[in-house]
């Protein structure tokens, strides 16, 4: 199964201001019963987004300026709380295919990469000033350059980091490591049978 | 030369190095439910491929079971499907089903350990974050996402980097009414809620020494909530008497020879950490959360903090907190009015949670128009408390006694918040519409203030309600 190489993310950006937001804001859990994936995208930040009555809150994923946007921009421990895949799979189904905050959490972070959604870390003041130009013209292209380890938008550009084992899987598109675990079949049984609580 | 628990256990699992420098880590245990497990199934017969060890996999259903509801099908038909795909991928797949049928059913973190599945020295993975409670066995405990379930039902590995690990060491002796919960929770507001990104933490020190397991369960499981993807206490007496005679704890000259390797996975002393975090035990008090995340969180005789004396980033998260909360700045947070009270979860759901409490509640009463609900974490747990009359009491005093499962934790199930109800909880998590209602309010706090605040109908110092110094 080939997969793709990641090395970049051409795109609208949309900025969601806050820190820690968690996974249950992301997609809260009663949008979890489900036995697929299918369809999560329409509850991505459902209950920041929406009224019990089904209308619309003020909130940067409401404005038509910003539908169509690729990549979404947020602060703090992004994604913290929750290991839900649901959360990532919310995010990539609703149309992002990059997310770039000031930190990760770890779990939300690793199924990300693991979905092929990139997240790198920018400085704050540099958010922000991505922020300000998405804000003032929202079909601004930002590029997201995972070789280059920068971020780049209306002639600007700013560092943006990502953990060197994700960065690598994704440029050499093994992001999904099935089958390379797969291939370690004889070294995994070699491993088992040295652990006596394994033996069937 | 000295090695820690975690790089002991992580070198007896490390299959291999993998093309970007993640380890291949072979997952000894692998725990699964309902709601993360379904699309890993799916993905594993979209590729044909079979359950690498259908004997280290183990299941149970606890996230959407309804806890007053026992015959099937659910009043809820998207529950009842969840948990009769769960039957089928399990039927399929050659898995031990902990079914409520079997009596062993309840919330996986409960169940691991009470079956003595949960071992030292041992990797345990599970698609849930609350994983990290297994670790205080001395196992490397941690959550997953659905795709690395997939990962490891086929393969029983998984990709991971090596974390770094934080001995956490609590001295001293903890107060009369503070309990493991206070520790967890002054732990988290200590180094923050993101403070253990990129760590293990290994917690020591006199009071984890003195704990039980079931304490030790309690921290380590909010080990998450402070960032930290898995947290461990070594193994010692403690843990090998808790494992011995339990279902699937080793038996007769296997046993002794379990416990001399457990003992062997313990961190050697003058091993070197990370980073050391020294915290006296005389520091913690009854804590309580005021905001939206479990690192806000301040003693029960403190006031929530007023916006205006801070600045910046966290001028605006204490507003938001605050403004969500609809508590005033600055106030006292004790004698804050509550709706609901919930005593339950992987957090505080086992027997030593109900027990203390039951020593307390005896003779009282929950205050009039509270809705007060007791779920034991486990059918084991809900059995032995019914063998102690532990049910009895809080009948007695007006709580409704369930069935096992997460109920309002993340109310998956019927058990919801309505409205902006503020609700009393002895979980792990106060986000935003975490119990089921779009704007209910959560309140973290141990057991013992949990049950206060039931019978006062208000946020309430357990010290001063129950007399706890005195008994």
């Amino acid at each position: 199964m080939a997969l793709a190489q990641i090395t970049s993310v051409s795109g609208r950006a949309v900025y969601v201001p806050g820190n820690d937001i968690d996974t249950d804001r992301i997609i809260p859990a009663r949008f979890m019963k489900c036995v697929t994936f299918d369809g999560l995208g329409e509850f991505l930040f459902y209950d920041v987004r929406k009224n019990a009555d089904g209308s619309e809150k003020p909130h940067p994923l409401n404005e038509a300026r910003f539908k169509g946007a690729t990549i979404l921009l947020s602060g703090l421990n992004f994604g913290c709380g929750s290991s839900r895949e649901h959360a990532p799979q919310a995010i990539q189904k609703y149309g992002f295919r990059a997310v770039v905050t000031e930190g990760f959490a770890e779990i939300f972070f690793g199924n990300c990469t693991t979905l092929g959604i990139p997240c790198m870390v920018a400085k704050r003041e540099d958010i922000a000033r991505i922020a300000e130009a998405v804000n003032s013209d929202p079909q601004l292209e930002v590029t997201l350059d995972l070789s280059a380890r920068e971020i780049r938008f209306g002639g600007q550009v700013v560092k943006a980091t990502i953990r060197e084992t994700d960065r690598d899987a994704l440029v050499n598109g093994r992001w999904d490591a099935i089958g390379e675990l797969l291939e370690g079949r004889a070294a995994i049984d070699a491993t088992a049978a040295r652990l006596p609580y394994l033996a069937a | 030369m000295p090695q820690s628990l975690f790089q002991k256990v992580w070198d007896a699992h490390a299959v291999r190095t993998l093309a970007n420098g993640q380890t291949q880590l072979l997952i000894g245990t692998h725990l699964i439910h309902e709601v993360t497990s379904p699309q890993a199934f799916g993905m594993l017969r979209d590729l044909s491929l079979k359950v690498a060890m259908p004997h280290r996999t183990f299941a149970t259903v606890d996230h959407i079971v309804p806890t007053d509801q026992f015959a099937e099908p659910f009043a809820d038909p998207l529950a009842d499907a969840m948990i009769k795909e769960l039957r089928r991928n399990c039927a399929e797949f050659g898995i031990t089903f902990f079914d409520r049928s079997t009596g062993k059913q309840g919330i996986v973190h409960i169940v691991g350990p009470e079956q003595g599945i949960t071992q030292p020295g041992t990797t345990i993975a599970c698609g849930d974050s609350h994983t990290s409670t297994h670790g205080a066995f001395g196992a490397i405990a941690f959550g997953i996402g659905t795709t690395q379930i997939r990962d490891v039902l086929a393969t029983q590995t998984m990709a991971l980097g090596r974390l770094k690990v934080r001995r956490i060491n609590v001295n001293g002796r903890l107060r009369p009414g503070v309990y493991a919960k206070d520790v967890i929770l002054h732990i988290i507001r200590v180094l923050g809620v993101n403070g253990g990104t990129g760590f293990a933490y290994e917690y020591g020190g006199e009071v984890f020494d003195r704990f039980s397991m079931e304490e030790r369960m309690t921290v380590c499981n909010m080990s998450i909530e402070g960032g930290a993807r898995a947290g461990y206490v070594n193994p010692d007496d403690t843990t090998y008497a808790y494992l011995k005679g339990r279902p699937y704890s080793p038996k007769g000259a296997a046993w002794d020879a379990a416990v001399a390797r457990w003992r062997s996975f313990a961190s050697d002393p003058g091993c070197t950490y990370d980073d050391v975090v020294t915290i006296d035990a005389a520091d913690i008090v009854p804590t309580v959360t005021w905001g939206i995340n479990p690192g806000q969180g301040i003693s029960i005789n403190e006031r929530v903090p007023d916006p205006q004396a801070v600045s910046g980033d966290e001028r605006t998260s204490v507003e938001e907190a605050l403004a969500y909360m609809k508590l005033p700045p600055g106030a006292p947070i004790k004698g804050t009015r509550i709706d609901v009270a919930f005593l339950g979860s992987c957090t505080n759901g086992r027997l030593s949670d109900f027990q203390e409490v039951a020593r307390f509640l005896r003779g009282r009463k929950v205050a009039p128009g509270i809705k007060a609900i007791a779920v034991p974490g486990s059918q084991g747990v809900g059995l032995l408390c019914a063998e102690l009359g532990i049910d009895r009491v809080f009948r007695d005093a007006g709580f409704e006694w369930r069935e096992a499962g997460c109920s309002m934790c993340l109310a998956m199930n019927p058990d919801k918040l309505v409205g902006d109800q503020l609700c009393a909880s002895s979980s792990n998590r106060n986000f935003k519409g975490r119990q089921g209602s779009p704007t209910g309010r959560t309140i973290l706090m141990s057991p013992l203030m949990v049950a206060a605040a039931a019978v006062t109908g208000t946020v309430a110092d357990a010290r001063e309600v129950f007399a706890v110094g005195d008994r």
